[in-house]
Formats: C-alpha cells, sequence, structure tokens
C-alpha cells in the first residue's frame, strides 16, 4: 500500500485547516476549518493502522487495530465539536447578529 | 473507576432530574450527595478494592497517584458546591444542568487521571473541556460570557484537533503499533521524527490547555468573562486535570527522551512565569489578574515535570493542593464582593474583619509565604529542581517570580486594611455565616499543610 499518498493528503488537508483558522473571520468557516484539521488526523490513523497491519510480523494484528478503534473514537469526538460549536456560535449570532470573529476584540477592553 | 462511573451516572440523572425540581434549592443539595459520594467512592478506591471493574483492555488504568489528584479535585469541587452552590443555581433558567456539565467535567478529570492509552487520553481531554464550553457561556444574558464561550471553543477545538493529529503521529512513528502508552517504541539510535514532530505538537496542545505562556492568550478572556463560579471550577479542577495528564505522559512514556523535550518546556515554563507575574501587576479587574496568575502558578508547576525526582513529586502534589484551595477561596470571596476592581477589596478589614484574615492566609499561600501550604509546595518544587545538575538559573528566575507575584497579591492586603470602603455598606452583600466558616476552614487546611505536609504528601507512596 502506498502510505506516502495518503500521509501527503493528511497533510495537506491538515495544513488547508490551519491557513483557514489563521485567516479566515467568520466563526463558521473557522469551525469548518477545525473540522478539516480534525479529519486530517483521523485519515493518519486509519492510514497508520492499515499500514502497522501490513508490517504486522513482531505484533499481532488486533494490535494494530487500535488506530481504527481510535479511528471511530475521533469522529465521535469530531461530531460533539462540531455540535458544541455550532450552539456556541448560535448563541453568540443571538447577541450580535453576526458571526464574524472580530467582535470577540471587544472583550479585551 | 469508581470516580468514572459515580461522576458519569450521576450527571446524566442530574441532567434528566432536572425536569423533576425545576428552580429549587433541592438541586444543590443533590449535588452536593453527589460529590460526597463521589468522594466516598473514590477514597474507597484508593484504600480498599473498586466497586466497580470491567475489562477494558487496560485502557484505562487506575493508580493511586491518580486516584490522590482526583481527591483533590473531587474535594475542590464539593468545597466550590458548598461555597458557591446558589450561584451555579442562578447561572441561568436550567439549574441541574449545570451541576451535571461539571459532573461530566469531572468525570473527565478522572478519565485524564487515568488513562493508559493515548486514546483514552484524547477522550479525557475532550470530555473535561467540552462541558466547560457551556459552562463558560451559561449566563446568556451576559454578552461577555458569551465571547469568552466562544473564544475558549475556537481555540480549544484548534489546539484539540493539534493534540489528535500528534497523537496520530506518534502512533505512526511507533514502530510497535500500538496506542498504549507503555507501548511506544522511541526509535533505536535517533527518536523517530515523526513520533518527535507528533511530540511537539502534542506538547504544545497540553500547554494549552494547562493555559501556559505562549498558549495562555484564552485564559485571561475567558477567567474574566465568565460567572467567577465557572472561573474558580476552571482555575482550580481543571487546571489539576489537564497538568496531571500532561505530567503522566512526559514523565512515564516521553521520560526516556527527556533531553530532546527539555528546552521545549523550560521555554514555556519560564515565558509562563514572566509573563504572567508582569502582566498581572498591570490588570484593574481582579479576575483578570488572578487569571494571570494561573498562567504563572502553572508555569511554575511545570518545575516539577522539568525535576524529575521525589521531592519534586511531593512537590507537585502540594503545590496543586495549596494552589487549587487558596484559588477556590479567593473566587469565593470575589463572587461576593459588590465590584470586581481592587475597589471591591477596599475596607473589607474594617467590614469583616473574619474574610480579610481569611483573605490574607489565601493570598500568603498563594504568593509562598512560610507557614502556609503554598511556601512548601514552591519549596519543594525548587528543591527538585536544586538536586538535578545546572538548574541554578532557572531557581533563580522563579525565585523573583516568586517576589514579584508578591507585588500584585499585597496590593489586595493593602487595600482591604488601609483603605477606606469605598461602597456603601448596604450595597455589600453579605457573607453567611456557614460561608464565612467554610472559608475558615479552607484557611485552616492551608496553615496545617503547611505546617505538616506530610498528610498530603506521603500518600503519593501509598
Amino acid at each position: 500500500m502506498l502510505t506516502h499518498f495518503y500521509v501527503v493528503l493528511a497533510f495537506l488537508l491538515f495544513s488547508i485547516g490551519v491557513m483557514g483558522v489563521l485567516t479566515r473571520r467568520n466563526a463558521l468557516v473557522l469551525l469548518l476549518c477545525i473540522e478539516l484539521m480534525m479529519s486530517a488526523g483521523i485519515l493518519l490513523l486509519v492510514v497508520f493502522s492499515k499500514m502497522h497491519l501490513t508490517h504486522a510480523n513482531s505484533f499481532s494484528g488486533a494490535q494494530a487495530s487500535q488506530g481504527q478503534i481510535f479511528a471511530l473514537f475521533a469522529i465521535m469526538a469530531a461530531a460533539v465539536i462540531g455540535i458544541t460549536g455550532i450552539a456556541v456560535i448560535f448563541a453568540f449570532f443571538r447577541k450580535t447578529r453576526s458571526v464574524d470573529i472580530n467582535f470577540l476584540n471587544r472583550l479585551k477592553n | 473507576m469508581n470516580a468514572i462511573i459515580i461522576s458519569g451516572v450521576w450527571g446524566v440523572a442530574m441532567m434528566l432530574g432536572g425536569v423533576l425540581f425545576r428552580r429549587s434549592h433541592t438541586t444543590v443539595f443533590i449535588a452536593i450527595a453527589g460529590m460526597i459520594l463521589l468522594l466516598a467512592g473514590n477514597l474507597m478506591e484508593f484504600f480498599s478494592t473498586p466497586l466497580f471493574s470491567f475489562d477494558g483492555f487496560e485502557m484505562l488504568k487506575v493508580s493511586s497517584f491518580g486516584l490522590h489528584f482526583n481527591t483533590i479535585a473531587f474535594f475542590g469541587t464539593l468545597l466550590i458546591f458548598l461555597l458557591n452552590g446558589k450561584d451555579i443555581e442562578t447561572l441561568g433558567n436550567h439549574s441541574a444542568e449545570y451541576f451535571s456539565l461539571i459532573f461530566f467535567s469531572l468525570c473527565g478529570v478522572s478519565v485524564a487521571t487515568s488513562y493508559n492509552t493515548l486514546l483514552t487520553l484524547f477522550l479525557g481531554i475532550e470530555l473535561m473541556v467540552v462541558p466547560l464550553y457551556f459552562l463558560v457561556g451559561s449566563d446568556n444574558r451576559n454578552l461577555k460570557g458569551i465571547e469568552a464561550s466562544l473564544k475558549m471553543f475556537l481555540t480549544g477545538a484548534f489546539f484539540s484537533a493539534i493534540i489528535l493529529m500528534g497523537i496520530a503521529l506518534i502512533y505512526g512513528g511507533n514502530s510497535l503499533g500500538s496506542m498504549y502508552i507503555t507501548f511506544i517504541s522511541l526509535g533505536k539510535v535517533d527518536v523517530n521524527p515523526m513520533i518527535m514532530t507528533g511530540m511537539v505538537l502534542l506538547l504544545a496542545g497540553m500547554a494549552f490547555k494547562v493555559s501556559a505562556a505562549p498558549f495562555h492568550f484564552w485564559a485571561p478572556d475567558v477567567y474574566d468573562g465568565t460567572p467567577t463560579v465557572v472561573s474558580s471550577f476552571l482555575s482550580a479542577v481543571v487546571q489539576v486535570g489537564a497538568f496531571i495528564a500532561f505530567y503522566k505522559l512526559f514523565s512515564t512514556t516521553f521520560g526516556q527522551i527527556k533531553p530532546q523535550w527539555q528546552t521545549l518546556l523550560v521555554t514555556v515554563a519560564v515565558l509562563s512565569m514572566v509573563i504572567g507575574n508582569v502582566t498581572a501587576i498591570f490588570q484593574q479587574s481582579i479576575k483578570r489578574m488572578l487569571a494571570y496568575a494561573v498562567i504563572a502558578q502553572s508555569g511554575f508547576l511545570l518545575l516539577g515535570l522539568i525535576s524529575f525526582s521525589d521531592v519534586g513529586r511531593e512537590g507537585v502534589v502540594l503545590f496543586i493542593g495549596s494552589y487549587a484551595l487558596g484559588m477556590i477561596g479567593m473566587f469565593a470571596v470575589i463572587s461576593r464582593l459588590p465590584d470586581y476592581t481592587i475597589d471591591g477589596f477596599s475596607g473589607l478589614g474594617k467590614l469583616n474583619p473574619g474574610v480579610a484574615l481569611f483573605t490574607s492566609i489565601f493570598l500568603l499561600s498563594l504568593t509562598g509565604i512560610p507557614l502556609t501550604a503554598g511556601f512548601l509546595g514552591k519549596l519543594y518544587l525548587l528543591l527538585g529542581l536544586a538536586a538535578g545538575q545546572g538548574w541554578g538559573w532557572l531557581i533563580i528566575i522563579a525565585s523573583i517570580s516568586m517576589a514579584v507575584s508578591a507585588v500584585y497579591y499585597f496590593r489586595i492586603i493593602r487595600a482591604m486594611y488601609f483603605r477606606e470602603p469605598v461602597h456603601p455598606v448596604e450595597g455589600v452583600p453579605e457573607m453567611r455565616v456557614s460561608f464565612r466558616w467554610l472559608l475558615g476552614i479552607i484557611a485552616a487546611i492551608l496553615i496545617l499543610l503547611g505546617l505538616v505536609p506530610d498528610i498530603l504528601t506521603s500518600w503519593i507512596y501509598y
């Protein structure tokens, strides 16, 4: 299996996510970018699990499939974070009628 | 395992039971009963056998070290409930839900202190912080609280994604193909670059969760914007859970490659102490000031991770205990004050001599004045460093930062005793007798620990 391609893809996804978080000002887009970063992590977990499985000589296959179990839990965690984010952004929108995070700078004063 | 199950079940029960006892004082009593049960269950597991046990392939491995910190966290939460239970109840419209969120967060703390795989580490940290995003924004009449919630959420989720990426890289680089923290092969001659990258990402994420310096930017706004009870919970309990997760990972798994991360961690610790203490001096709001104090304290706590010694471990225990109690006491007093600037404290020595005395003891302990627990905690951490080689300059920086912290802590003591009350006496909310007694008990514990530290530290060898 060509692990490299998947790893490159995951790093691309992660970089897009980080760039989005750093440059965009819309809270919903930020949430999407964070989800993209989490997806990159999940993809890597599955890929590495498969890689460990194909090279399974010094350890059992059951141990190497832990990455896939983790991927399932991480998908759940990403969903929880997404739902939390929607709720928090919704509460924010109801107060300010905006999802622009430039509003957040007012907190400093 | 007791703590995880009891807190989870109690949280669900309170959430569903919230329909039955809406807006009544029963919620506080039920929450306090649950907290006592949780504490008792945890102590029972510490001293004898657990009530529940299940074979989770040892993904969670309960150790006496973790249980010890659970006890500190649960005792702190019990104190918060007893002191500020009414404030939690009146955060918003749904009194029972806030308690159940706190119970879920405590469940996360107990997972984070007893994890044995990277998976349970990630889940524990998530379980610990996700309820907090709601708690921080729970006062929905207050825009500042919601802004703080959004800010904490966006930064927290970003760093959660970074932690996940770090874990994935460590898993990929581990030639044993295992998630267990005891089965991580770090590489034969050099450290595997993939593990190295993952570890740096994990370090950044964990440093964010304990609000250490380059990643501290969220803390002041969040502590300032949320209701005071939530700041108290955040500073005392969540910090403990996150730090123990950090400590456990870097003292066991990555302990073998200490030279690789030592420089990074020393940088983080020094930056935290310097930035936290220096910025705290210039704050008007006391809550903001205490937030910077939390940053400085977490920098100090990281010194325990840099020194690998038994004295350092004792220092970590004692420091966490004293600092959690001191912060809980301080935030409890602040929650009863007419305003959050230094004026709120003015003349407290005349209006309420008892509370002023107890507040002074909390502040002395947080500064690290002898005869208080805070002093011994800091002393043990520094002694742990002194046992190693070449940490003289770090000890000097830590001591100077301790001296600097006295500037802003003592400003409050001065305001309490040497300034006239700014607010009219009628404007000052009354403090009930039980509230004052509890503050007195916290102060007594702080002094007792300062005289006989063994009652807390000897249990880590149990």
